[in-house]
């Protein structure tokens, strides 16, 4: 049941506005099937399945809306649902900031953002993935944490002006930590995909297994600006802040010309057209991207485009609410899915032999903002900090905290590498310099 | 591209009403507010428990529970003059846990049917059998009796979802007319409610209905300076608690004053929100202009709206079994605090330093009668007189450490997700000596004074911490001298609970709540609360956090 075809969604969506009495309404039709498997101490942990499908209705009447959801599909249940939904509109508020629903749209050409492979996933899928690294670790006699999720669905939407939209989905993300049975070692590595086939626990489980053992007995150097190579990991987290995610998600126009966030300008404004980054600097939206194919429609049903946000180290789009565009006056541009910054061909490796001194951070962890005027971040390594000297790995050190804002960090670049996908974006590996350790931490 | 994320960003589930995405908060799905008054007969579940109950034993589990749950919340979002969204969402379903051939399984369904939770049940156990192909070890779960049909109900005094959405809108828009009036640039102000209705049984026996009840006022006020471009913001001195709307109703002897010189109020079980917002928005104008910090050793003064969340990451978070075992090790980390560690009787704090952790404290947000398996609630140490005594632990791991029961702190946060090893109720113990903050401010020589909770950030061990704050105040010579800007401090969590030298006595003490704790994968939110009063720590590393971008 819970991937519906488009047309199936569409004749659900089409019935729904017709029982509808409201000056506008729209439909939105959502579902998915997905499951996941945990696993710690080369154990299974838990796991568990969730099967969810929702309607959900916006009525209005002039600036009044109303939203009302259900999970049955009959005509009676849809019906109660439209009517619960016009009910709360009449007793709403007007709303101030009211746009009204959007017409007909066209959006790119649907990408491949969905795989029969992950759909079909099964509880015996996800325990052999699982098992094959329960067993890599046992042979190596070190310890694994790891977590398989993935989730198939789709997402369809109708309203009474002539919006129609359809799209499905899917993903599927795994990562792994793995620590020597001394304590003393700990690696990390994740990968998430559209495509299940694309997949392959055992090659992460290896790549953490190797960090773990050359991340033993860390040498704790002095706290201070360091050089530092951060991998992909270590800019983008799949379930936690992140410093380039802290950065997307501070290009927000309205933010910006209220006069709190960095992109505020003294005296009023904001500073799109400006030059805040090193020209190097070139991050860009494409939901039609092959490797990372997203939801060509917004939440609201603006057409997500291929868009750039900075171009060569200058600002160039801010992202913002349709009230907001059209009281400031801006271009209507929703918030994008995920995103791409470019970069060169060198891999981590690479970098690393033209690194003369600095420390290769696996991943960046507990991040936190200290100060939003100026995007100042706090956060630790974590599973794998080594001290490069002559373009080679030379031992292990202590994690380290730091305080350093993406914008500098953005403007003390060294090089770029290849970008990889990382929780539905394409981040490329980073040679900072000056990058600001303020304390070092115990924790391995 | 997750679902989760979709309906996070998309216009049906929030965006049209403008209410911005709080991780944790209004997963259910939109309903007429009147829907939230309405509960369903427990003789109903118990029907629907056992059909569960039945499916799972015959397809070959040996333990089950189901979870039937209505997750209830209502949020109210204001901006200036302006309603943003008022949300009423309801989340209705079952979650089925089995041991089939000594292994977990779990899935949930949200056809509350008998047949939608057989079905579930089926599934848990085709889960737990595929996953007991590659196990090595079996489940070993602490006994428990069963109770029987039995009940429990978070003793509120007024259903916040009884008391008109018109009220509450009023009470924002009042909040924040105050803040303009008194010249703050921008304020939000958000009022989110939150009722659980759950219904556990299992295998044991027991049959639980519990109703649970959690409110939380809030409010962010901004100030401006254009000429310089510079702003800040001060937020809220409430706490999540676990009460009705009784919370916002203030008592004159729930008010309790900061240090002389700080203009600082903290709030015990009642919270005055018109008088908090005065005082934010005088606060916010002032750190637009306060003296930048001189890094360096403080000694600090933490009071409990503060103190709460250092409590909560250096103390809570370590003391849980399945972080030092290393089951949160690949998201949320282990813990410094290891069964090794704590055989060697290492001070975790000086003597002064007695951690308690509970379900039970009154108007606590983890305060229930049961966990999320079926075990009674209760109180024990974690930290006597500075050495760490036990851990938090639930059935599947007391016999690691030896123990015959569960200390009774497993929850979900929802019906749809798998319930695990949750932080309980965490408190710093108030000193046994009268001391009033005033005496404990004048005894230091140069320190800061710090109130609300800001940024933090907490190693994977519970190492290293950074902690910031809302508002900073000098302390020279036993004194407040001013206020402070860009304070952040850093320390290692064993030299921070040693370094603590005096603790107000019980008449300062209250309760600090972290709404939305995150753990697990999928990840969870949880809420819980942290009590303690006034505390002072001697030497602290201060670091100044202003930074320059061109």
């Amino acid at each position: 049941m819970a991937i519906l075809s488009k047309d199936e969604s569409q004749a659900i969506l089409k019935k729904v506005l017709s029982f509808s009495t409201a000056d506008e309404c729209e439909a939105t039709l959502s579902g998915s099937n997905g499951g996941n498997v945990r696993s710690a101490r080369n154990a299974i942990s838990t796991s568990g399945a969730v099967d969810n499908v929702s309607l959900g209705v916006e009525a209005r009447f002039g600036k009044r809306s109303g939203v009302a959801t259900c999970n049955e599909f009959d005509d009676a249940t849809l019906r109660r649902c439209v009517q619960r939904a016009e009910e709360i509109a009449r007793l709403a508020p007007e709303s101030p900031e009211y746009m009204p629903l959007l017409g007909p749209q066209t959006y790119v050409a649907a990408p491949k953002s969905f795989a029969a492979a992950t759909a079909g996933i099964t509880p015996d899928f996800r325990a052999t993935q699982i098992g094959k690294t329960m067993k890599i670790c046992d042979e190596k006699k070190v310890t694994s944490a790891a977590f398989l999720n993935d989730e198939a669905g789709f997402v369809a939407k109708r309203n009474n002006k002539g919006l129609e939209a359809y799209q499905q989905y899917s993903n599927v993300e795994f990562s792994i930590t793995v620590r020597t049975p001394d304590g003393t070692g700990s690696g990390y590595a994740t990968a998430d995909f559209i495509d299940a086939a694309a997949f392959d626990a055992g090659k992460l489980t290896l790549t953490a297994a190797e960090k773990a053992a050359n991340s033993r007995n860390a040498k704790a150097i002095e706290p201070g600006k360091y050089t530092v190579i951060l991998e992909p990991a270590a800019l983008v987290a799949n379930s936690d802040a992140s410093l380039m995610a802290a950065l997307m998600g501070a290009l927000d126009a309205r933010n910006a010309d209220e006069g709190r966030s960095f992109l505020s300008k003294k005296g009023g404004g904001n500073r799109k057209g400006e030059k805040l980054f090193d020209e190097r600097v070139t991050i860009y939206s494409d939901p039609a991207n092959a490797e990372i194919a997203s939801l060509t429609f917004a939440g609201d049903g603006r057409p997500q485009k291929k868009m750039t946000w900075i171009e060569k180290g200058v600002v160039k789009n801010l992202y913002t609410s349709q009230f907001w565009a059209k009281k400031a006056g801006i271009p209507d541009i929703p918030r994008p899915g995920g995103w791409i910054m470019e970069g060169g061909t060198q891999s981590v490796q690479d970098m690393i032999k033209g690194t003369a001194k600095g420390i290769l951070v696996t991943r960046l962890w507990y991040i936190r903002p200290v100060d939003p005027q100026t995007l100042l971040y706090t956060g630790l390594t974590r599973d794998g900090t080594f001290y490069i000297e002559n373009g080679k790995i030379k031992h292990p050190v202590k994690n380290f905290r730091f305080n350093e804002s993406p914008i500098i960090m953005l403007n003390n670049l060294e090089a770029i590498g290849k970008p990889v996908r990382v929780n539905g974006n394409l981040v490329p590996p980073l040679k900072i310099r000056d990058f600001t350790f303020t304390s070092l931490s115990d924790a391995v | 591209m997750k679902r989760r994320d979709f309906v996070g960003l998309t216009g049906l589930a929030s965006g049209a009403l403008f209410i911005p995405n709080i991780p944790g908060f209004g997963n259910g799905v939109e309903v007429d507010p009147l829907r939230l008054l309405e509960a369903v007969d427990p003789a109903i579940k118990k029907r629907l428990a056992d059909a569960a109950l039945n499916a799972a034993k015959s397809a070959g589990a040996t333990y089950t529970d189901v979870r039937i749950g209505r997750y209830l919340n209502q949020g109210v979002f204001t901006r200036e003059k302006q309603v943003q969204g008022i949300s009423s969402t309801e989340s209705y379903g079952a979650g089925v846990r089995v041991i089939a051939d000594g292994t977990w399984g779990f899935a949930a369904t949200n056809i509350v049917t008998e047949a939608g939770l057989a079905k579930a049940a089926q599934l848990a156990v085709q889960i737990a059998k595929a996953n007991a192909k590659v196990q090595k070890a079996q489940v070993q779960l602490a006994p428990q009796k069963g109770y029987g049909e039995v009940s429990w109900k978070a003793p509120i005094q007024q259903n916040a979802f009884e008391v008109p959405i018109k009220d509450k809108v009023d009470l924002l828009l009042a909040v924040n007319a105050k803040a303009l009036e008194q010249g703050a640039s921008f304020v939000n102000s958000v009022l989110f409610q939150v009722n659980e209705q759950k219904y556990f049984a299992s295998t044991d026996g027991s049959y639980i209905d519990q109703d649970i009840h959690r409110i939380y006022p809030s409010f962010g006020v901004t100030a401006i300076d254009r000429a310089s471009g510079k702003f800040r913001t001060r937020q809220a001195l409430s706490s999540p608690m676990g009460m009705g709307y009784e919370y916002l109703t203030p008592k004159a002897a729930d008010k309790i004053a900061g240090p002389s010189g700080s203009d600082i109020v903290g709030y015990k079980n009642s919270y005055d929100m018109l008088e908090d917002v005065v005082s934010a928005t005088k606060q916010v104008k002032q750190k637009l202009t306060a003296k930048s910090v001189t890094p360096g050793k403080y000694d600090l003064v933490l009071d409990p709206h503060h103190l709460g969340l250092t409590i909560h990451e250096s103390v809570g978070h370590p003391t849980e079994l399945d972080r030092v075992l290393g089951y949160e090790a690949n998201y949320a980390g282990t813990s410094f605090a290891t069964l090794e560690w704590k055989a060697k009787n290492i001070p975790y704090g000086s003597k002064l330093v007695n951690i308690v952790a509970d379900k039970l404290q009154p108007n606590s947000l983890g305060a229930v009668g049961y966990d999320d398996e079926g075990v009674k609630t209760k109180e024990w140490n974690l930290i006597t007189e500075g050495k760490l005594v036990d851990y938090q632990k639930i059935r599947d791991q007391a016999h690691i450490v030896g123990q015959k029961e569960s200390d009774g702190c497993c929850y979900s946060q929802s019906w749809q997700d798998v319930q695990f090893q949750r932080m309980p109720n965490v408190s710093l113990k108030p000193g046994t000596t009268k001391l009033s903050v005033d005496e404990l401010v004048s005894k230091v020589d140069k320190g800061i004074y710090i109130a609300g909770n800001g940024s933090f950030s907490i190693d994977q061990q519970r190492y290293n911490f950074q902690f910031g704050g809302q508002v900073f105040y000098a302390i020279e010579k036993g004194k407040i001298t001013g206020m402070l800007e860009d304070v952040a401090y850093q320390a290692n969590t064993q030299e921070f609970w040693n370094s603590c030298s005096a603790i107000c006595d019980q008449s300062d003490y209250r309760l600090f709540g972290a709404f939305n704790d995150g753990k697990g994968q999928p990840g969870q939110s949880s809420a819980v609360s942290h009590g303690s009063a006034t505390t002072r720590f001697n030497g602290v590393n201060v670091i100044n956090t202003a930074r320059k971008i061109g």
